[in-house]
Parts: C-alpha cells; sequence; structure tokens
C-alpha cells in the first residue's frame, strides 16, 4: 500500500451518502452544528485538524444516507465557501456539488441586530447576498450589512 | 404583494427623486387643494414624534383628506401582545394609505410587505426616514438651485445619524463632495464610506468643526451629538462644545452656504444663528409639508 493509500484510510470509506470536505478545521464543529448532524441517526465521521496543501488544516465530514437539501448547501456555503460537496452512490462519487451563496436567503440566518424586526416578530428572516467574494450580506428588513462571520445561521 | 410604498431612500431612482421635488414644488405654489378628498390616512406613531406626524398630518388635512391614527404605542392593543402583523392588516381594511414611525428596524419594510395599500416610513428606528430625505433634498434644491456637484458637510453623530445615512445615498445620485465632520466615536461607519468609494464619491474626514473645514461648503448640515450614545462620558465632555455651531464660524464661509439641521436641535446651534441669513432648518421643517404632500400622492397615483 503507498503512501497516499494510507492517508485515505484514516477517514472510513462511504457506500452511500455525502462527503463534505475542504472544511477549515476552526469551522468544522459549526458545520456539523447548523446542518444539526448532532440529531441525525446516520453513521457520520468526522475528520479534524487533518492536514490539507490547499488550507493548512482541515476538517471533513462523511455522513452515510444522507444527502443534504439545497438550503443546506447554503448554509455550508456562508460558513466555508471553498469546501467541496461529494454525492456518494455504491462507493462511487457520482456528484461534485460545488458551492455558491444564493443571492438572497429566507429563514435560515438569524439577523444580528436585536432591534431588527426579524427579532420582534414571528417572521422569516431574508438577507440579500451583495458582495459574493467579500462575502457581505444584507438584512432585507435593518438594512445592516453583515460579513459571513458574523451571520448567525439557525 | 406589489403595492407601491416608501420604505426606504434606495426606494427611490434619481428620475423618481426629481419627479417628486417637482411635485413638492408645485404643492408649496398652492398648498390647499381638495386632492385628497374622501381619503382616510392612518398615522400610526409607536413612537413619539412632533414634527413628523405633525406635518404629515397638516400635509394630508390641507389636502382635504382626513386622518386616524395614535401618537402613543401605549394606546394600542401592542401592549395586548398583538403582532404589527395583525395590526397593519386591520388597519390597512380601514385607510387608504398608512404612515408609520416604529422603533423596531424594518417594521416599515415588513409592513409595506404585510398590507394592500401603500405604506410610507416615517422613520424605523435608525434605520430609515426617507420623507426627510425628501424634504432634505427639496431644501437643498431649493436654496442652491441645482442638486448637482455641491459641497456638503455633515456635522455631528454620523454614526447613529439615519437622516446623514439617507442623504448620503440619496445625493450619490448627484455628483457631492462630501466631508463629514464627527468626533472619534461618532465617525461615520464603514458600511457608508464604502458605499462612497463604489459610487466615486470624493469625501473627507474631520473631527474638528472650524472654519477652515466648512470654507467651501455649500450645505452644512447639522446633527445633534447625543450625550447618551458615549459609552465613555469623558470623551462626551471633550466633543460637545466643539460642534457647537457660532455666528463667528460663518463669517468666512460661502455666501450662498446654507446651515440644515433635521431637528429637534438642542445647543449644537447656537440661538443667534437663527437670526443669520444662513440658517435655514426651520424653513426646512416647513418643506417637510410639501415633500410629504408629494410622497402621498404619488403613492395613491393622484
Amino acid at each position: 500500500m503507498d503512501k497516499d493509500n494510507k492517508k485515505e484510510l484514516k477517514v472510513a470509506a462511504l457506500k452511500d451518502g455525502t462527503v463534505i470536505d475542504h472544511i477549515p478545521s476552526d469551522k468544522l464543529f459549526k458545520v456539523i452544528s447548523i446542518l444539526k448532524l448532532e440529531d441525525c441517526k446516520c453513521q457520520m465521521t468526522f475528520g479534524f485538524n487533518l492536514d490539507s496543501h490547499k488550507i493548512g488544516k482541515k476538517g471533513i465530514i462523511k455522513v452515510a444516507e444522507k444527502f443534504l437539501r439545497q438550503d443546506e448547501v447554503n448554509k455550508v456555503a456562508v460558513l466555508a465557501p471553498n469546501a467541496k460537496i461529494n454525492i456518494i452512490k455504491d462507493y462511487e462519487v457520482i456528484e461534485k456539488k460545488t458551492l455558491e451563496l444564493p443571492d438572497e436567503f429566507i429563514g435560515s440566518m438569524k439577523c444580528m441586530n436585536p432591534k431588527c424586526i426579524t427579532n420582534n416578530e414571528p417572521m422569516a428572516s431574508k438577507f440579500i447576498t451583495i458582495d459574493k467574494e467579500k462575502g457581505l450580506f444584507k438584512c432585507h428588513y435593518c438594512e445592516r450589512v453583515v460579513k459571513s462571520e458574523d451571520l448567525i445561521i439557525e | 404583494m406589489s403595492v407601491k410604498s416608501l420604505v426606504s431612500i434606495s426606494d427611490y431612482s434619481k428620475e423618481k427623486i426629481l419627479q417628486i421635488l417637482d411635485k413638492a414644488a408645485a404643492f408649496e405654489k398652492n398648498p390647499n387643494q381638495k386632492i385628497l378628498d374622501g381619503k382616510v390616512v392612518a398615522t400610526l406613531f409607536f413612537e413619539p414624534s412632533t414634527r413628523t406626524r405633525l406635518s404629515f398630518e397638516t400635509a394630508v388635512n390641507r389636502l382635504g383628506g382626513r386622518v386616524i391614527g395614535f401618537a402613543d404605542a401605549s394606546t394600542t392593543s401592542g401592549t395586548k401582545g398583538e403582532t404589527l402583523k395583525d395590526t397593519i392588516k386591520m388597519v390597512s381594511n380601514y385607510v387608504d394609505l398608512i404612515v408609520m414611525r416604529n422603533p423596531i428596524e424594518g417594521a416599515a419594510r415588513y409592513a409595506s410587505e404585510i398590507s394592500n395599500i401603500p405604506v410610507i416610513n416615517a422613520g424605523d428606528g435608525a434605520n430609515q426616514h426617507p420623507t426627510q430625505t425628501m424634504l432634505d433634498l427639496y431644501s437643498i434644491k431649493k436654496t442652491q438651485g441645482r442638486l448637482d456637484n455641491l459641497n456638503i458637510c455633515m456635522v455631528g453623530d454620523l454614526k447613529y445619524g439615519r437622516t446623514v445615512h439617507s442623504l448620503i445615498m440619496a445625493m450619490s445620485h448627484f455628483n457631492p463632495t462630501f466631508s463629514f465632520i464627527a468626533p472619534d466615536e461618532l465617525k461615520l461607519p464603514e458600511q457608508h464610506k464604502m458605499f462612497c468609494k463604489s459610487q466615486g464619491i470624493k469625501f473627507e474626514e474631520h473631527s474638528e468643526l472650524n472654519e477652515q473645514n466648512i470654507a467651501d461648503t455649500d450645505i452644512l448640515y447639522m446633527t445633534r451629538v447625543q450625550k447618551e450614545r458615549f459609552t465613555d462620558l469623558f470623551e462626551y465632555e471633550k466633543v460637545k462644545n466643539v460642534y457647537i455651531l457660532k455666528n463667528s464660524l460663518l463669517e468666512h464661509t460661502k455666501p450662498n452656504l446654507k446651515i440644515l439641521h433635521p431637528l429637534p436641535r438642542v445647543n449644537e446651534i447656537e440661538q443667534e444663528v437663527d437670526e443669520n441669513e444662513k440658517a435655514y432648518y426651520f424653513q426646512q421643517a416647513k418643506n417637510g409639508v410639501y415633500a410629504r404632500q408629494a410622497v402621498i400622492c404619488d403613492l395613491l397615483g393622484l
């Protein structure tokens, strides 16, 4: 077995499910949390602080029998825009999803402004993506502009 | 629901702004007309206001419309836990137009999405107050004869002052040069400086109100430096007198300079300045009636 294969074996292979790779290590637990994986009954493997040529230390999530909905993919895109999502069927990658921030988010993020109407009425939040590269979002209601790291993802 | 409303100054294009200002000028010539005969306007003020509410109500009354509403949220079902949604749903069944002030930011946008009649935002917390901006623009155009290529100096609380932020947005259509004078704690937030840069608008920042910094100014836009905004009262004591406008500061300013202030004024403009021909803040408040008449009639398609 060559050196590369040994590295691969650090994380268990997956028959059917989703692999989220190239998550910056410091974002791994946040991604687990926003995808509510702790409530999921599926088999999961997490890798933390794995060596990565691209980003130094990376995290990886492998979830069996789970396929992300688009709103879940969008949330990952906010936290870890350079992560890679692979869909696995029968041990083969059948789809690679590239992450892109959508033009707007409805209901999945909480506005940080306590005086925002979305925090004072039973209603859905709405954010408009104003700069995909810099990761800047504007609350559709209170019009505050926030950076992705300051967003509260629900 | 796609009913026209005015929630944020960014809802208006440059053409729309100019059209409303022309309409306001026509109302100034002839403020008493029966255009709103048979119409009922609700003024829902969840937060106290004197000028804004009275000028909206004057605007409607002079056009022959009727006004219902409240000036104090404590008299409403909101105190029983009624949601804003339910209040707006109900009121929009009664009247032809809603004017709302609410301390909650984004309340007007939300109301405009729920309502089946037009909503005018008369202030939502620190966010927007677009009719104030329209009367500011009207006052600038009236006193300077134009909106293009003016030097506009904004003084005071540039951090929390919503009138400042909205005026920057609105003036961005007219190639202004801005000068921002504020103490460190109340400097213009990065978001608005980024906006100026993205629009190619020239601006400079100063921390002192002195003759030199206002020598080229056409419009001096004063705002109140509020004590409650300071986390460190020592800082407030240091700066509070630096931002007081006196006649002596105005001696060498341009002859066309006009002083605007969204009011209420506390002590940032000395009483002696009121008699100076460059003072324009009381006429500015009067212009609010015409600007609001124009906005109301536009939203009702009249």
